[in-house]
């Protein structure tokens, strides 16, 4: 019990870093499952239960397949496949470590949230029907019109970027 | 009559339609143009002797029509029309002979490519006239009178194009204009008096013991009573229209117009309109009369009629042009009304109105038959022969010449003249208009027989030998010369002494026969008078132009012979056009120039200063602008684009860089709400 | 029990390694990656204060963070057609090579 959320927790981190770090995309987006994965099982400690499974599905399922479609369709052999992508010392990763310090200095700097949960078990599905069949209706149905608008507008860019390549 | 005066609206309202009509109706519909406008003029000529035959059986009491046209506070403007004897006799007379000339227009305008138009101002005028005739109210009347001048001035003005016909149009309107600030005037200070214009209002009119009081009891103001000024102020509005010394110079001129406009407008109708006028107030006119004396208002009107008759009559002997001398002979006529008027009253100076206006229609349109025959040719002097050549123009002519000249008996001249030349020498106030106008009977004899040996005895003398043959006019103008004949001498038994029928009529009362009359010592001896005058002016006439036949035009006038300073003074009309062009015109055009130099230099100057002020200030307004605010803007604006420029270059289309910068922002406000945190 | 805040330091973790990818890989895909990466940050937020509320009647926070799912799937899929589209254009899927929307 004790060693589950340091193991997870660092393995969730690797895996990321090796998700952004990684030069070939292929093991970027494999690296990617790991995190997400990891994720998800540090869902479940937290008795999320039903949420770790619709990370699982979406985005190890659907995302990341998508993603690795992606790469394969855009292969490209002439970028240089080996070792870390970036310095590590630039300005992006300066600025990525100066918020990443901020927001931990923030954490830090509140001990109010240093507190263990709360006995009993947490809401459940019911709750989580009730809360999107109830208050949240009209925030589901913005959501299912997003999805398809996105899912529109995703097939003309593609369709559209195919037409002016033609040209 | 209630039922008559009730449709009487009619009169004028028909040939209004008439003249809208017309006035929309395309220039190629000529035939449907006169039929519409004689129609109109026809129709309103049967109402109109309904209304005549109503109101001589029963003469006594005016019928009024009266509604409010507007309304304002507690005050408000009736108009109306009224149906008595003056405005029935006057509306049947217009009417009918406007008829008649509206018929002889149709030959005489045959030729002329704005025959519609010409029907829609004889409309218009007919309407303006008989709305003139039959209106109940001075408001109404004015109006009416203002529209008559205006379709005066349109159908003078005619022949536009040229430019003796457009000055005329022009003189006319100005000076009957003149007489017209007179008549508004006076309206107005009527009103003011008497609150009232409707002249018959059940007792409470302008005319009736309502009015009249109210005037009566104003008193003397100033030099002349108030009532005087007024009837005055009126008398200078039918002076203007009816052509009286001093204001008589636009008429003659006024004959530029076609010919039937002369014989409807200057002949019968419209310069009648002031003696109607002056028919219509005259209870205000006779006003605090004493008993068988006269007021100051009609001893005016009585002299300022009689100096016209004569004066005009004289000019009109040596006139040449045909129709100026029938002109003329209308302002000398138009004299003899108002002297009639004044020293007889109403029904004197009327009947003469009426006679007048048949025979005078007739000489009128006589004379348009024999310009029409002649080719346009209007100087008497290119005439001659013409007896022969015109069989029923040189009668019915003949017809109307002695009506004019007033031969005895069985002419209508004589028995209206009479009338006047009775009531002048019965006037208590002077003798002198009745000896003004007995000499100007004489001289009217004397002019007319001139006319006629001139034009229809003698040779016949052309102005080239190759022109034209004088020629009959068609039926259509010849008719209308047959019937105005007929009325010319059979109007004068309507008011013969025995059966006074018009004059009683007119004056409101029911006629009797009394043969006694004409048997009187006075009667006799009056009418033996005229006789020798009017036979003593035909011989001198014929003396003078008839032994000798002129021979060839150029001859000089047998008058000129006799004495040529007075000829030359007569010819040229007593300079009255020229001394007024030395003294009105000068003055006025010196006024205008002293205007045109205070303009020029006094407030020109000053407009000018103020002006190059500005213009001044505005240029340092401008170099101020250009050199301070424009300049300074121009160097904000070129550092803004600079800087613009600059910072679009921070734009560089590189995703990463927005994303840093993206970053940054992150980064800061983090690290303000951190340390929002920790404080 | 594992406190909030260790949580919290995870998700900041994360976020940064998401943030550092997004700043300095220039491979569109990676890119996503990163956003993703910084979005599942968010989530775990959620469901970490979710789950240390003090009361826990209601399910609000795994609902925002589904949501979140939702709108990142969305979102994947217009980026991906985007990548799509410039690869077609530029036959690479360097986002340095789309640099028209310039000032």
């Amino acid at each position: 019990m004790g060693l589950t959320f340091p193991l997870l927790a660092t393995v969730t981190w690797l895996a990321a870093l090796g998700a952004v770090a990684l030069r070939r995309p292929v093991y970027a987006a494999l690296s990617l499952v790991v995190a997400l994965l990891g994720l998800a099982a540090i869902f479940l400690t937290l008795e999320a239960q039903f949420l770790g499974m619709v990370q699982i599905l979406v985005y190890v399922g659907a995302v990341v397949v998508l993603v690795v479609f992606v790469i394969q369709f855009t292969r490209n052999d002439e970028v240089p496949l080996t070792g870390l992508a970036f310095r590590p010392v630039s300005l992006g990763v300066g600025i990525a470590v100066l918020v990443t310090g901020g927001l931990i200095a923030c954490i830090a700097g509140t001990p109010e949230w240093a507190v263990k949960p709360p006995e009993g078990p947490p809401p459940g599905m019911r709750q989580i029907g009730e809360g999107l069949m109830g208050v949240y209706v009209p925030a589901l149905e913005a959501m299912g019109v997003l999805l398809t608008v996105a899912l529109i507008g995703a097939v003309l860019i593609a369709m559209r970027g195919r037409s002016t390549s033609l040209h | 009559m209630e039922r008559i005066a009730d449709i009487f609206w009619l009169v004028p309202v028909l040939p209004l339609l008439a003249a809208g009509i017309l006035a929309v109706t395309r220039r190629p519909h000529r035939r449907r143009a006169a039929t519409l406008a004689i129609g109109a003029m026809g129709a309103a000529c049967c109402i109109a002797l309904l209304g005549l035959g109503a109101t001589l059986l029963h003469p006594e009491e005016p019928v009024v029509r009266n509604f409010t046209w507007m309304k304002f506070g507690t005050a408000s403007l009736e108009l109306g029309w009224v149906l008595d004897p003056l405005s029935a006799a006057m509306a049947a007379m217009v009417s009918f002979v406007g008829t008649l000339i509206f018929i002889f227009s149709v030959g005489y305008m045959a030729h002329d490519e704005n025959f519609t138009r010409f029907f829609n101002f004889l409309a218009l005028f007919g309407a303006a006239m008989l709305g003139l005739v039959i209106a109940n109210n001075l408001l109404l009347l004015f109006i009416c009178w203002e529209l008559v001048g205006l379709a005066s001035y349109l159908l003078i003005g005619f022949w536009y194009h040229k430019p003796s016909a457009a000055n005329a149009a022009k003189k006319a309107f100005i000076t009957t204009r003149i007489g017209d600030l007179g008549f508004l005037l006076g309206m107005v200070w009527l009103y003011a008096e008497t609150g009232t214009l409707v002249f018959y209002d059940g007792g409470a009119g302008c005319l009736e013991a309502g009015g009249l009081d109210a005037l009566a009891a104003r008193g003397p103001g100033g030099l002349l009573a108030v009532p005087t000024l007024i009837a005055l102020l009126l008398f200078c509005g039918a002076m203007g229209k009816s052509g009286q010394v001093p204001l008589h110079v636009w008429l003659p001129d006024a004959m530029e117009g076609p010919t039937p406009v002369s014989a409807l407008i200057h002949a019968a109708t419209m310069v009648a309109a002031g003696v109607f006028l002056m028919a219509r107030v005259y209870p205000l006119l006779e006003l605090g009369a004493p008993e068988g004396g006269s007021t100051t208002a009609l001893t005016v009107i009585t002299w300022v009629g009689a100096v016209t008759a004569l004066f005009a009559a004289l000019i009109a002997t040596a006139q040449n042009d045909i129709k100026r001398i029938l002109a003329y002979s209308t302002v000398s006529q138009l004299g003899y009304m108002f002297l009639g008027l004044g020293v007889g009253g109403v029904a004197v100076g009327m009947f003469h109105l009426l006679t007048h206006a048949f025979f005078k229609a007739l000489l009128f349109l006589g004379s348009g038959s024999v310009i029409h025959g002649c080719h346009e040719e209007q100087d008497i002097r290119y005439m001659g022969g013409l007896r022969r050549k015109m069989p029923v123009t040189f009668v019915t002519y003949a017809v109307g010449m002695m009506a004019l000249a007033g031969f005895p008996i069985f002419f209508s001249g004589f028995w209206s003249k009479d009338e006047i030349l009775h009531a002048a020498h019965g006037w208590p106030v002077s003798a002198g208009p009745f000896w003004m106008g007995l000499l100007g009977a004489a001289l009217t004899a004397f002019y007319m027989t001139r006319q006629m040996l001139y034009v229809f005895f003698g040779e016949r003398r052309q102005r080239d030998a190759h022109g034209h043959e004088a020629h009959e006019s068609p039926a259509v103008m010849t008719w209308p010369l047959l019937i105005l004949a007929a009325f010319a001498i059979g109007l004068g038994f309507v008011g013969t002494p025995a059966w006074a029928l018009a004059p009683e009529y007119l004056e409101g009362r029911h006629a009797h026969l009394a043969f006694g009359h004409l048997f009187s010592l006075e009667f006799i001896g009056l009418a033996f008078v005229s006789t020798l005058v009017v036979a003593a002016g035909v011989g001198a006439g014929w003396w003078l132009y008839g032994r000798r036949p002129l021979a060839p035009a150029e001859d000089v006038d047998a008058l000129a012979h006799l004495s040529p300073e007075v000829h030359r003074v007569l010819g040229n009309r007593f300079y009255v056009d020229e001394f007024y062009a030395a003294t009105v015109i000068r003055l006025n055009a010196l006024l205008s120039r002293g205007c045109d130099l205070l303009d020029r230099w006094l407030w020109g100057g000053l407009t000018a200063l103020v002006a190059y002020g500005f213009l001044g200030l505005a240029w340092v307004g401008k170099f101020f602008e250009d050199n301070a605010i424009n300049r300074g803007f121009d160097l904000g604006c070129r550092r803004l684009d600079r800087g613009a420029g600059r910072a679009a270059g921070w734009q560089d289309g590189l995703v990463h860089n927005y994303l840093r910068a993206l970053g940054v922002g992150f980064a800061t406000l983090l690290l303000i709400l951190t340390w929002g945190c920790q404080s | 029990m594992v406190p909030l805040d260790q949580y919290l330091l995870l998700s900041a973790l994360l976020f940064g390694i998401g943030l550092a990818g997004v700043l300095t890989r220039r491979n569109g895909i990676i890119v996503l990656i990163g956003v993703e990466l910084m979005l599942n940050a968010a989530n775990l937020n959620f469901i970490a204060f979710w789950r240390h509320r003090a009361d826990t009647g209601a399910a609000d926070g795994l609902l925002f963070a589904m949501f979140a799912i939702g709108v990142a799937a969305a979102e994947v899929a217009v980026g991906l057609a985007l990548i799509i589209a410039l690869y077609r254009a530029r036959r690479s899927v360097n986002l340095d090579e789309a640099k028209e929307l310039k000032g």
